[in-house]
């Protein structure tokens, strides 16, 4: 199995490889200027996320004037107290938005993962009565803006008692139509009907066939959108803001801005900057090493919509 | 394998049979199977796309009030929309932000990528995974980090010009805040585009490019007059993407508003527009209009892009 799951990463391997040679063997070492160009954009790219990890070693006094200046440490270490700040405050609450976004972000994504491998895949291997329609509606939604469906959602929601649950954050998010488009054209390329053809005749009903033939081959398109729907869930800020109000449900990122919101009025004190700083340093780490541990999967994947 | 292989031992027999009764009754009835696969999506499909969009679609063509309750007003709140000036100046904005944002977002992510693909050292892998980090980050605390970098009490802004003996200028102002926002949109968004762009360029047939060598191309026209034409589909998906994006702008300037005080109005753009009027005034219907009306813009607009670029994007 592992032979064939693997095999459209080492095509793309060996290209990579043969042109890689073939761009050494042309230029004949290292291009500077190239270099330079690239050494720019990174520093443009990360110099934000260096400014924050640096400001969450801080307090809210060094924040404002510390004696290294804002892109770099002072003599003064407070991530620990931060931290315990953040253990503090309003009884750890925001351990608890935390923790609400891996709900959400987990639930939401492996649920519509679920679904799009599901049907990604009936598209792409049943020619059943109503395809063809089906599927032209649902390339439409692709450009449908979900922002659009909010605040409807919203109404629908109350009308049934959901607002302010965690459900109201969940069940929308289990919507993903492009990621239904992504595994279909991947089960089209990566599923050979002669394979699926073999298991029917050997007796394995459409299910098995689905479980032991179709799904070990589709694992590279899984990766891409399972990281691309919890990324959409963990990002989501206006689905949340508008359906939760009780501050125990709410995820982090709708908490921490409602805390620069109460920094900036004023009425919250300036303690809160130190903790935002931290707050939002904490909360990005996980996804960063999600994208660097997953990499050899995404980095192909996120073409898949675009070859056909 | 394995797996495939281990059944065919059990039934030898069977499987010519099968074969033979193939053809319609039999076939029509497996392709049936297809529903079931589908129908899990569809359900959610229906609920959470088709439904909120009827949905809002009948609440916009009646208003609520507290003295004749519901009432059906027909088009009435979308002609309201479409005469309204803060609706018109949101969409203005919008506009103004996909004509500006877009090919800036472009521009960085073709070049990178173009870079990257001519390089093979451990600095290219370290570069291409350092522009792409930043789509990992929520919008929102993307958001806060620019905006505390761009705050003159916090920001490192006033010491990086000081450097030049030149002041800093104020990101935060209302003169500059379009392009404080432009440049926190693409600086979240050019790694990923670049990301899909390069992953396109990765996947043309390095045999394309040595007749072009053995003709003398350079490569910047190998770049330009090869590369680009190639992964033409690419750059049309990533335009759109960006481009339903861009319309549908809402939580940058939403998280921005709260540092740049008096900057960013509540109707800064349309979805800001119809948060605030469902939010803040509880006017549901017209915020339903609004909302419709916005998704309507971007339906259309997408598809004209779709049609105009057929035939770079191989969709029919």
């Amino acid at each position: 199995m592992a032979l064939v799951t693997d095999t459209p990463q080492r095509q793309d391997g060996r290209k990579a490889r043969g042109s890689a040679a073939r761009n050494r063997a042309r230029n004949g070492g290292p291009r500077i200027g190239s270099h330079i160009f690239l050494l720019i954009l990174v520093i443009y790219f990360i110099t934000p996320l260096w400014w924050l990890t640096v400001a969450s070693t801080k307090d809210t006094a060094g924040l404002f004037g510390g004696s290294g200046g804002p892109l770099w440490f002072d003599n003064e270490f407070h991530f620990f107290s931060n931290l315990q700040g953040l253990f503090e405050r309003q009884d750890g609450i925001y351990w608890r938005w935390l923790g609400n976004s891996f709900l959400y972000a987990i639930s939401g994504g492996v649920g519509a993962t679920i679904l799009a491998v599901l049907a990604g895949y009936g598209f792409a291997k049943y020619n059943f009565r109503g395809r063809a329609a089906f599927f032209g509606i649902l390339l439409g939604a692709v450009m449908v803006p979900l922002t659009a469906l909010v605040i409807p959602t919203f109404v629908l929601l109350s009308s049934v008692g959901l607002v302010n649950t965690i459900w109201a954050v969940i069940l929308p998010s289990l919507l993903s139509p492009f990621g239904v488009y992504l595994m279909r054209v991947f089960a089209q390329e990566a599923v050979p009907d002669e394979l699926l053809d073999a298991a029917r005749i050997d007796g394995a009903g459409e299910i098995r066939t689905f479980f032991q033939i179709a799904l070990p081959l589709l694992r590279p398109a899984i990766v891409t959108v399972l990281l691309l729907s919890v990324v959409g869930t963990w990002n989501n800020f206006f689905l949340p803001l508008a359906v939760l109000s009780d501050p125990l449900l709410l995820p982090v990122t709708v908490g921490l801005n409602g805390w620069q919101a109460l920094s900036n009025a004023g009425s919250g004190g300036e303690a809160l900057w130190n903790l935002i700083t931290t707050g939002a340093f904490i909360s990005i780490i996980p996804l960063i090493i999600a994208f660097l541990s997953l990499q050899k999967y995404w980095q192909g994947g996120l073409s898949l919509g675009s070859l056909k | 394998m394995a797996t495939t292989t281990a059944p065919t031992s059990s039934h030898p027999a069977e499987a010519p049979n099968q074969v033979k009764h193939r053809p319609d009754r039999n076939y029509r009835r497996k392709q049936r199977w297809g529903w079931l696969f589908v129908a899990p999506f569809a359900l959610i499909f229906l609920t959470f796309l088709i439904l909120p969009l009827v949905f809002a679609f009948r609440m916009s063509l009646f208003t609520s009030t507290l003295a004749t309750g519901n009432k059906f007003v027909g088009a009435d709140n979308y002609i309201k929309a479409f005469s309204d000036p803060i609706f018109l100046q949101g969409l203005g904005t919008v506009a103004k932000f996909a004509l500006i944002m877009i090919p800036a977002q472009m521009l960085v992510a073709l070049v990178a990528a173009l870079v990257l693909d001519n390089l093979a050292t451990w600095a290219s892998k370290f570069s291409r995974l350092m522009i792409f980090i930043p789509y990992a980050i929520p919008v929102v605390i993307g958001a806060l980090m620019w905006g505390f970098l761009y705050s003159p009490r916090f920001g490192p802004a006033s010491s990086i010009f000081g450097i030049f003996g030149l002041a800093a200028p104020e990101f935060l102002a209302q003169d500059n805040i379009f392009g404080s926002l432009v440049n926190i949109v693409t600086w979240q968004w050019a790694g990923y585009y670049m990301i899909i762009i390069y992953a396109a360029l990765r996947g043309i047939d390095p045999g394309i490019y040595e007749a072009a060598v053995l003709d003398g191309a350079s490569d910047r026209q190998i770049a330009l007059r090869i590369k680009v034409p190639m992964i033409s589909s690419s750059l049309v998906m990533v335009v759109i993407f960006a481009l339903i994006g861009t319309l549908q702008f809402f939580t940058e300037p939403q998280v921005l508003r709260g540092v740049a005080q008096g900057a960013i109005p509540t109707s800064y753009t349309p979805n800001m527009y119809a948060f605030s009027l469902a939010f803040s005034y509880s006017q549901f219907n017209y915020a339903s209009a609004i909302s419709f009306a916005l998704g309507i813009v971007v339906f259309v607009f997408s598809f004209i892009f779709l049609f105009l670029t057929r035939k770079q994007s191989g969709l029919k």
